[in-house]
């Protein structure tokens, strides 16, 4: 099992999870979250003083998948969240022990 | 605040009686005569009546929700209940001291400073016109609505004092500066046989809805007020950005309307002095936007929503003093020159200084204000207000140019009573009670720590 953490632009969140469902993968969870990499900030003028914001507006897409689905996962949201502008986003990909389904205490696989 | 057309009727009706009496019989007599004047004179009453408390009304729109709104959006999240109950405070607190001790002290027979206590507890304050002040409406209506500015003027400075002082400190503070500052300005300007009225025989300066009694007094305490308290912690390091521009939208939108009562109804009439004055103040808010626009997008390469209600509203103070005085073109100037120049006082005059006026209280009402006043003493004439009586000459461009040392009279007395009243005032309650939140307090935001309640509570 592998969890795939993105962070991407909110204007690209509908396009990702419609090429996420495509692709077959289902579960996923959607946090509003601010952050910057490279991109760092940008600057506001309130009368005539300059603000700089440098924490931006993102969203970070969390699902855990089969391994298989990996690059297929990785394909949809690279390709839906691309504008090729500074301030894309990362995917990133990682190992995770179990999985436990709360309602039926459903192990492993079949708890995705 | 003057009606010059009250005398139009009479003529008319002797014009028209003859004929009718020849055609009709049996003959008019003296008491039919009387009736018909009476049944015009109650219908005039009522007329006026009716546009006096609509303004009154737009007056106190104003204050709130108007200028809460434009002063709780342009604070950080933490103090907009803070900031809004400032506001709110006035609307309260004023109303009761100006029943009880205000309106004398601004409108009673006194002297050319202040007024008596003729009027105290509102005594001898009926339903029938006070023909010093206005002819046609009932004097309660003059009393509420003269209320209504003496209530949003010390609001005006919590501009300048935003996110800093204590509760307690400002209700006395505000409250002992309407009486001392306010009232005696009032009284001054407007009252009879004050100093600077412009039918007395004193100092005849010009003022038509509160250019020096409103916005100097006000624009110029909140400077001191800024400077004596000091600047907010972290101020200017730390990033402090309005937190809802919607809010300060709304609210500046409110204003712009509300003005109408403010200068309109200063006409004290519903005549065509009131259409003037209407005219003219909304020339001057939309020249105002447009002149704060082109300097900031000339200055930081964007046209900003707060600097375009901003400078509507730095041009309704600018206009205020010379509403009923001014052609519409000059109005439309006045406007204009007001918006570049309260956005070059806000811009970078306070950025020199370095003074916390956190709202720009001072740079939109004092500077405009001034402006304001200043240029009501070249623009006035006597085609739209013959103040100085028929056919004489009112402001600069009118040939009196005279009147531009009346208007600078009128500034320096309120520059001064504003500026050593307010220091007084500030020094007196911060011996007493002290002005400024602990450190801890400030941080914590007004809300929770002057109020106990948050302005938006997203969890719940």
């Amino acid at each position: 099992m592998l969890k795939i953490e993105a962070i991407i632009q909110p204007s690209k969140l509908d396009a990702v999870k419609d090429a996420l469902l495509e692709v077959g993968i289902e579960g996923m969870t959607i946090l509003e979250a601010r952050g910057h990499g490279r991109q760092k900030g940008h600057t506001e003028f309130y009368r005539g003083r300059e603000y700089t914001v440098d924490l931006l507006p993102k969203v970070k897409i969390e699902m855990v998948i089969l391994d298989e689905m990996k690059e297929k996962a990785i394909t949809a949201i690279g390709s839906a969240a691309r504008t090729g502008r500074i301030g894309d986003g990362k995917i990133f990909v990682s190992r995770v022990e179990e999985a436990i389904r709360i309602r039926n205490d459903e192990r492993g696989e079949t708890a995705l | 605040m003057f009606s010059t057309r009250f005398g139009v009727l009479g003529p008319g009706l002797l014009l028209l009686f003859p004929s009718f009496s020849l055609a009709q019989s049996p003959p008019v007599t003296q008491s039919d005569l009387k009736a018909v004047q009476d049944s015009i004179h109650s219908a005039q009453m009522n007329a006026d009546n009716a546009w006096m408390l609509v303004s009154a009304a737009l007056v106190l729109l104003m204050t709130g929700p108007g200028l809460a709104l434009f002063y709780g959006g342009l604070v950080r999240r933490k103090n907009i209940l803070g900031t809004m109950m400032q506001s709110f405070a006035m609307m309260g607190l004023v109303t009761i001291l100006w029943a009880v001790l205000g309106y004398s002290l601004a409108f009673a027979h006194g002297t050319s400073f202040v007024g008596g206590l003729e009027h105290l507890f509102l005594r001898g304050v009926s339903l029938a016109p006070d023909t010093d002040y206005a002819a046609t409406i009932p004097e309660q209506t003059y009393m509420v609505y003269q209320l209504m500015f003496a209530i949003i003027t010390p609001a005006l400075i919590t501009g300048a004092f935003a996110e800093r002082m204590k509760f307690s400190a400002m209700a006395v503070f505000l409250s002992l500066w309407s009486l001392i500052v306010y009232c005696p300005m009032a009284h001054m300007v407007w009252g009879i046989g004050g100093l600077l009225n412009a039918t007395g025989n004193h100092i005849p300066s010009l003022d038509f809805a509160g250019g020096t009694v409103v916005h100097i007094t006000s624009g110029v305490s909140a400077l001191v007020t800024a400077l004596y308290l000091g600047k907010r912690i972290g101020y200017p390091h730390t990033a402090m950005p309005p937190h809802s521009m919607v809010l300060s939208f709304i609210g500046a939108c409110l204003l712009w309307v509300g003005w109408f009562g403010f200068n309109a109804g200063s006409a004290l009439a519903s005549g065509p002095l009131a259409t003037s004055a209407f005219i003219n103040t909304h020339f001057a808010a939309a020249s105002a936007a447009l002149g704060w626009t082109i300097f900031e997008w000339l200055h930081n390469g964007k046209p900003t929503a707060l600097g375009a209600i901003s400078g509507a509203v730095a041009g309704l103070v600018a206009i205020t003093p010379a509403s009923g005085f001014v052609e519409p073109f000059p109005a439309l100037l006045i406007g204009l020159v007001a918006g570049f120049f309260c956005s070059f006082m806000v811009f970078k005059v306070k950025a020199w200084f370095g003074y916390d006026d956190s709202l720009d209280a001072f740079g939109v009402h004092g500077a405009g204000g001034t402006l304001g006043a200043l240029l009501t003493g070249l623009f006035a004439t006597k085609v739209i207000n013959p103040v100085f009586g028929a056919g004489v000459a009112t402001g600069a461009i009118d040939g009196h140019w005279g009147q531009l040392l009346n208007q600078a009279a009128g500034v320096a007395i309120a520059w001064g009573l504003s500026a050593v009243g307010t220091l007084v005032l500030l020094f007196l309650v911060d011996k007493t009670i002290g002005l400024r939140v602990s450190p801890e307090e400030e941080s914590a935001g007004l809300d929770l720590s002057q109020h106990g309640e948050e302005g938006y509570d997203l969890n719940s």
